[in-house]
């Protein structure tokens, strides 16, 4: 494009990073939710809240922190993903915070901000430290004993409300299952990495489908089987789905074969059905989800997803304003399975919209951060921790809203729950180290001056 | 793989418009429904997440409202919650609203558009005004001086101003407090059942809601139809009626409590309450007669309000003559509300003109800006001025020389009429007593009250019971402290 000088180099060759603009997001993020967090104050009691200027302080260096390890260590990193991750973590804080205000007796804001904290921290960590994501590749049957490990221990604990997914250690108790979900992600791209090619030539044809060798394919499967049937066994039938979806679409991406797809829809449809018909606790959720209104019809009141149903309804275009809403109503698991519909009552369609936007954006830039890629484990690796984002706020958001029968699961960054929010700031370091490398110019790219878009380097 | 993880990205896109289409669905096309469903607790705890408009007597709001602390934030109060129950009714988070807390209730919760400043703002706003007050016709003084007349026994007074129809006292004993019905939880639901279960009927508005035989009070009514009717043309000539009076079709005998009644005249049957010349005189009327002075005077109306319903008084539209006869005298199968019979009076005492009544006689905002004034009501008029006249000249005799003596004010013109009705099978039940009256201050150009009581007095010795006896001084009572205002 430019000729090359060696002692003034073109400014094209100066590649933008974009963390200003970071800067500036994250400056808005934070204001937005010290606003939304006065306006939940107000609404309530007349007053602004009196701490609020500590939480804008408190959100304000988490983000500050946040942005200084990204402009040190990631510096071509992609500038969307901290600042939506920053508005939906201070967001989530502020709804917790609204829901506190009706139950004094269970405050679970100041808990959340420390898990926040420590989300925020491991995020710094993960940036600092993983220089270069290729690392991970090396680990990837270390990865996937600890997700099994992870996933088996919960059985010797007991059920909490009808799923035995919690590790309860003290006063602390986390989900393992979270954790596990990122180092499940992370083997699979390792290991479809490094056999994709066996994978979509080899294996006799069986119909119209080319079935790939035992030998290959058995192994993730035996995997992947093992993990859906713990969780099956622990009924947290939501991480089972997501767990299912993810391999779905991360063995689509490194085969292109698109039977997989319709195998894989056929099982979980089989599958789905068998659970729902035989097992009670889903079956009831399923018997649910077809008719909310069953249990008022019964005289008993309504459930709590016809509650939830009347919070988004409540909601309307415009929302009733934060604070100002009734999503209390809706019971015990309005802080974290049922978040949304407070998010739905007082902020409305509007804001209900661009909560699933942020979400999409972030999604999205993952997604880029896959395309832009050159090595096949880094974009199996993007793709599927974008996918955990999306299928995860589909299954929770789709649930409580009665579009799919609801399955307990953490709205990322929103919903109350330590493991679910440190778990999605690894996830999005984890983004943010990927989309560094897909954007960072290469040393023989810089050398001759030419900023190309990724090669396509197989087809 | 560029092309895969595309269709991937497609697919995560296809999630999230599906997303919001749902999301559409439930909050724009579905809201009404769901907003609408009675198990949506969320119209409910709007109501009452502000403090209730009060109930006015006079200038002194008889109601009020206190915070909880509770999910439905405010609970009613009343002020002499028994003296008023028949007025106010009951506003509870559990079992509803009655009377004016019901018929008022818009204006009270703030969602009425009179409230509102400008026209639709609440359907706009999907909000509620402050409540707003309502003003009643009630006096104080008339409303205690009922109240305590009837001092505990089963009974209702209705007073009325006859020039405008005001309701001035309306009175049913043994009555209950409202407050005791507020909120909610088992002190309320136990009240409920309580006051449900209780042989008294405590909750029962005995003024409005309750219709008894009227008995000779209903003769009033008879008169008015003979003199309209031209069946007496002059009030103190003899009819030709004889003592006892053999029912007309039947073998049966109609006696008279009172004496002197063979060929009495019309005046002379009002003052002592003949039952014979009545009731020949409502056969001579005859049905078609007798039922449409009735129903002038309300009689039959199912659409009454004052705002609430007010239950229907009966007569009889299709009887033979020995019915007639009877239901000439205010028994068969002619019953009446308290209320009913001070209208009666209360259209003799305006001159033959009766107006609608009502109870409310303004509505106000918050802060105190007048948004609805409820003039005089509607006038019909179910006889002739000139019978008026007459019907007024023999019931100041009844009181003055009569059975009413005991309604009796010094220096003040008042006309009453007295009635025993009996009831039950073969009369076996305890005699209602009757009085209705009315009373001009002496000073004044138009009467000032109108006023009905009747006494159901279980524990009574049959024979005080009557309407001279036990309602006239009660009626005495109440027109005193008209007469003060």
């Amino acid at each position: 494009m430019t000729a090359t000088t060696a002692d003034a180099p073109p400014p094209e060759l100066r590649l933008p990073k974009r963390r200003g603009v970071e800067l500036a997001l994250l400056v808005g993020g934070v204001l937005i939710s010290v606003l939304g967090y006065a306006a939940v104050g107000l609404a309530h009691d007349g007053v602004v809240p009196p701490d609020v200027a500590g939480y804008g302080a408190g959100l304000g260096t988490l983000a500050l922190l946040a942005h200084v390890a990204v402009r040190f260590r990631a510096p071509y990193a992609d500038p969307l993903l901290l600042p939506i991750a920053v508005l939906l973590n201070g967001l989530g804080l502020v709804l917790i915070y609204r829901l506190d205000l009706e139950t004094p007796r269970d405050q679970a804001a100041p808990t959340q901000l420390v898990w926040s904290t420590l989300g925020v921290a491991l995020f710094a960590a993960v940036v600092v430290l993983l220089r270069d994501h290729r690392v991970l590749q090396r680990y990837a049957y270390l990865s996937v004993a600890s997700a099994l490990a992870l996933l088996i221990v919960p059985i010797f604990f007991p059920a909490v409300n009808g799923a035995k997914i919690w590790i309860r250690i003290g006063g602390l108790s986390f989900q393992p299952g979270e954790f596990a979900k990122i180092l499940l992600a992370v083997f699979f791209a390792a290991y479809l990495a490094a056999n994709r090619n066996a994978l979509a030539y080899t294996g006799r044809t069986f119909w119209k489908l080319q079935l790939p060798s035992g030998r290959v394919l058995g192994p993730i499967v035996a995997i992947w089987l093992l993990s859906v049937g713990v969780l099956v066994l622990e009924r947290d039938l939501g991480t089972s789905l997501l767990f299912f979806g993810l391999f779905v679409i991360m063995l689509y991406v490194a085969t292109g074969r698109t039977g997989w797809i319709a195998v894989g829809l056929l099982l979980a449809g089989v599958g789905a059905f068998v659970v729902g018909s035989f097992e009670p606790h889903v079956h009831s959720r399923v018997q649910d989800w077809l008719d909310p209104f069953a249990s008022i019809d019964a005289g008993q009141g309504p459930g709590q997803l016809a509650q939830s149903l009347f919070a988004f309804a409540a909601g309307g275009m415009l929302g009733t304003g934060l604070g100002a809403g009734h999503s209390i109503l809706i019971g015990f698991a309005a802080k974290s399975d049922f978040i949304l519909a407070t998010a739905g009552e007082e902020l409305g369609l509007s804001g209900l919209t661009a909560v699933f936007l942020l979400y999409a954006l972030l999604v999205a830039r993952g997604y880029r951060a896959g395309l832009a890629l050159r090595d096949p484990f880094g974009r199996l690796l993007a793709i599927g921790l974008a996918s955990i984002l999306a299928l995860q706020v589909f299954v929770i958001a789709g649930g409580v809203m009665g579009l799919i029968p609801l399955t307990g699961m953490a709205m990322p960054f929103l919903a109350q729950g330590g493991s679910s929010v440190v778990t999605n700031w690894i996830i999005v370091a984890l983004l943010i180290r990927l989309s560094d490398v897909a954007r960072r110019p290469h040393p023989e790219q810089v050398e001759t001056g030419v900023i190309a878009a990724a090669v396509e380097e197989d087809r | 793989m560029i092309r895969y993880i595309r269709r991937a990205a497609a697919l995560c896109l296809l999630l999230l418009v599906a997303l919001l289409v749902n999301a559409a669905r439930i909050q724009v096309f579905e809201a009404d429904e769901l907003d609408g469903n009675p198990a949506n607790r969320r119209n409910t705890i709007a109501r009452y997440d502000q403090p209730r408009g009060n109930i006015l007597v006079g200038d002194r709001p008889v109601t009020g409202s206190k915070e909880t602390g509770e999910q439905l934030s405010f609970e009613r109060t009343y002020l002499h919650g028994p003296l008023y129950a028949p007025v106010t009714g009951y506003a509870s988070q559990t079992y509803g609203t009655t009377l004016i807390e019901n018929a008022e209730d818009a204006v009270l919760s703030g969602t009425a558009s009179v409230l509102a400043p400008l026209p639709f703002w609440n359907e706009f706003t999907r909000g509620r005004q402050p409540g707003g007050d309502v003003v009643t016709t009630i006096r104080a003084s008339m409303q205690q001086a009922a109240y305590d007349g009837l001092s505990g026994r089963r009974g209702a007074v209705a007073a009325l101003d006859p020039s405008t129809g005001a309701i001035l006292a309306l009175v049913s004993t043994p009555s209950y407090d409202p407050e005791r019905l507020s909120g909610t939880g088992s002190a309320v639901t136990d009240a409920w059942a309580r006051l449900n279960a209780a042989e008294s009927l405590p909750m029962l508005n005995r003024a409005i809601r309750q219709t008894y035989p009227p008995g000779s009070t209903f003769k009033i009514v008879t008169a008015a139809a003979a003199l309209d009717a031209r069946a007496v043309t002059d009030a103190d000539a003899p009819t030709d009626t004889p003592s006892p009076y053999v029912l007309p079709g039947t073998s049966t005998t109609l006696p008279n409590e009172a004496r002197g009644c063979e060929q009495a005249s019309l005046a002379d049957a009002i003052r002592v309450s003949c039952n014979t010349v009545m009731a020949h005189l409502g056969v001579e009327v005859g049905l078609e007669g007798m039922a449409e002075t009735a129903e002038g005077f309300g009689f039959n109306d199912t659409g009454l309000r004052i705002p609430s319903g007010v239950a229907r008084s009966n007569f009889d539209t299709d009887m033979s003559d020995d019915q007639l006869a009877l239901s000439s005298i205010g028994q068969f199968n002619t019953t009446a509300t308290p209320l009913q019979m001070a209208m009666v009076a209360s259209a003799v005492a305006n001159g033959g003109d009766l107006r609608r009544p009502h109870l409310v006689d303004r509505v106000t905002t918050n802060d105190g800006d007048t948004v609805r004034q409820q003039g005089s009501g509607p006038s019909q008029r179910p006889m002739s001025p000139s019978t008026a006249v007459q019907l007024q000249r023999m019931m100041v005799d009844v009181v003055e020389n009569g059975t009413g003596a005991n309604a009796a004010i010094d220096g003040v013109r008042v006309g009453g009429k007295t009635g025993t009705a009996q009831h039950g099978v073969d009369n076996s039940g305890l005699p209602y007593a009757w009085f209705i009256s009315w009373a001009q201050a002496p000073d004044s150009g138009r009467p000032a009250v109108a006023v009905a009581v009747v006494v159901e007095d279980a524990a009574a010795d049959r024979d005080d019971i009557s309407g001279g006896g036990s309602a006239a001084p009660i009626a005495r009572a109440v027109m005193e402290a008209a007469l003060e205002e």
